[in-house]
């Protein structure tokens, strides 16, 4: 079977299309790298998903974080604890259990039954802790930016009449986006990262269609080497990560295009692991 | 455990809930948590001096040593997360046992042949003889190893950019006193370093503490493991049937997870307090202030 007939068959295995079975011998390099380039499309939805919802939740939880009303600062802040505090397996884990003790048949809610059998499915419920998680580390970085906002710029801001919601679209929100944008960047990095453990995490992947990690595993199990399926996932990863700083890179130059360039905040790539 | 549990079917209640707690697998369970302490015990010194030694490498003037520190740093920080850790621990196990097998086999042949890692029986690390404790023990080691390795090369990270923190004046200070090179890292740059290093650090120790969960995945029965073991429905043909508990038990672990990483919060801001005195950072600044 030639190599581009193979990659016909896999390219998008992982999202149902193409070939059912996964191969059992005779494994080549072409299948490996095919298929777990077909899992990644799952890192890519989950790590794009995550991100464009995480997105703007973040920035209302870093508003509550840091307004002046306890009722408002204390959830916020008890959310950030609890998502930043603890490891991210166990909240997939937990997440899992949790969706599982839902009723099987669905929830009548007036008279409409609302179904909740795909909540434990990994497409949706791994996809609701990645984007409560990333949410919270998001939070506290637009946090940190929200407190270093130049002061006179927010007098300024006052002192040309600019109050409420006004100052915050026109001043806050800017700023705070280029004060945050190179540590987000590496939130996003992280994030993509993260969406590796998905498979791990009691999430089951439905008909074997699992994302690159669950491909590389299952090649690793099958041929006891793996010497080759993780270096593939590695190069995969780190070319995403490549892609996702050139993209981040472009938005950062349009936040900062009004100032000189001896001002510009520069995005520097800070690899971190696990959460 | 206690006389009253001899026959489980017959107590009830807060009994029986005591009963089970002190069960003979709740016993693994609680130890599991030591396991985890004592891998982070070990771990963290153990990573902090590969990154001192990976810090310290990089500034060398020697440019092969430097090049080794730099590049230790760089390579494995540019590995995706837990590719390293599923990767490297089957890597180490299999090098170790190459280089076994050519000490010990009657004939060493090359062990990666075809899909299979094939070695002879003497060179299995430990052998398939030696009693279960050593399996533990040697795929703890492993795991540690593992995580020191990583996260040593974080260490090193941080400890050089805090080396290179340390203002220039007071180095060359110290040179125009006399001291030579060991003596000024030994007396200056080590010293002040840490005020630098410590934001850092402790950013890396929570990090470490939140990786825990993946000795899991690296094949020890840690408290993910046993959590899931003893949470899961049990019938009637166990000795304390109950229905699936999984949830109640990672919620035990969430909450472990949260005290631990609160009173590490606690205790490091208490140690950035103590570490910037007499410093000349905006912190030691805010001290000084405070005493005068």
């Amino acid at each position: 079977m030639s190599c581009w007939q193979t990659v016909q068959d896999y390219a998008f295995r992982s999202i149902g299309y193409g070939e059912n079975l996964l191969p059992r011998t005779d494994f080549t390099l072409c299948q490996q790298v095919t298929l777990i380039g077909s899992g990644l499309i799952w890192n890519v939805y989950f790590g794009a998903l995550a991100l464009a919802f995480g997105f703007f939740f973040a920035i209302a939880v870093a508003l509550a974080k840091s307004s002046r009303h306890a009722v408002l600062r204390k959830p916020a802040d008890w959310f950030v604890f609890v998502f930043r505090g603890s490891p991210l397996f166990i909240q997939f884990f937990l997440a899992y259990e949790t969706l599982q003790l839902l009723p099987k048949a669905g929830i009548e809610v007036f008279g409409i039954t609302v179904e909740t059998a795909w909540t434990t499915r990994a497409w949706a419920g791994a996809l609701f802790v990645l984007f409560l998680n990333t949410s919270a580390y998001a939070a506290e970085i637009f946090h940190g930016a929200l407190k270093s906002i130049p002061r006179g710029d927010l007098e300024a801001a006052e002192a040309y009449g600019l109050t409420g919601f006004q100052k915050f679209r026109r001043i806050q929100w800017p700023t705070m986006l280029r004060l945050a944008w190179p540590a987000y960047t590496n939130e996003a990095i992280f994030l993509f990262h993260a969406t590796t453990l998905v498979f791990f995490s009691g999430f089951p992947a439905f008909r074997q269609m699992g994302d690159a990690l669950y491909y590389a595993n299952y090649f690793a199990d099958k041929t006891f080497n793996p010497f080759v399926p993780y270096p593939i996932v590695a190069v995969y990863f780190i070319a995403l990560t490549l892609l996702l700083t050139f993209v981040f890179g472009l938005v950062n130059r349009r936040l900062n295009r009004h100032l000189p360039s001896n001002q510009k905040s520069r995005i520097r790539l800070r690899p971190q692991i696990i959460r | 455990m206690f006389a009253a549990c001899a026959d489980p079917k017959a107590i009830e209640g807060l009994t029986w809930l005591t009963c089970y707690l002190t069960s003979g697998k709740h016993l693994d369970f609680y130890w599991s948590f030591l396991t985890v302490l004592l891998l982070l015990a070990i771990t963290a010194p153990t990573a902090l001096a590969m990154g001192f030694a990976g810090a310290t490498a990089a500034r060398s003037r020697f440019l092969p040593l430097s090049l080794l520190g730099k590049g230790y740093a760089a390579i494995v920080r540019g590995v995706p997360d837990i590719v390293f850790f599923l990767f490297f621990v089957i890597a180490l196990d299999q090098g170790i046992e190459y280089l076994k097998s050519l000490a010990v086999c009657d004939d060493p042949v090359w062990p990666w042949q075809g899909l299979e890692f094939r070695v002879c029986q003497e060179a299995k690390v430990p052998l398939g003889a030696s009693a279960a404790i050593w399996h533990q023990a040697y795929g703890f080691g492993l795991a540690v190893f593992t995580f020191a390795l990583v996260f040593g090369a974080f260490a090193a990270n941080v400890l050089y950019g805090a080396m290179g923190a340390v203002p220039k004046a007071q180095l060359e200070t110290a040179e125009a006193y006399g001291m030579s090179h060991a003596q000024v890292f030994r007396r200056i740059l080590v010293p002040q370093m840490w005020v630098y290093a410590l934001p850092g650090l402790s950013n890396l120790w929570m990090i470490l503490i939140k990786a825990t969960p993946l000795l899991f995945l690296l094949g020890v029965k840690d408290i993910v493991y046993w959590a899931r073991e003893l949470g899961g429905s049990k019938t009637q043909a166990y000795e304390y049937p109950h229905p699936d508990w999984r949830l109640w038990y990672f919620l035990g672990l969430l909450v472990f997870y949260l005290l631990f990483t609160k009173v590490s919060e606690v205790v490091l801001a208490r140690l950035s307090a103590r570490l910037a005195q007499g410093q000349a950072t905006a912190g030691g600044e805010a001290l000084r202030k405070a005493a005068a």
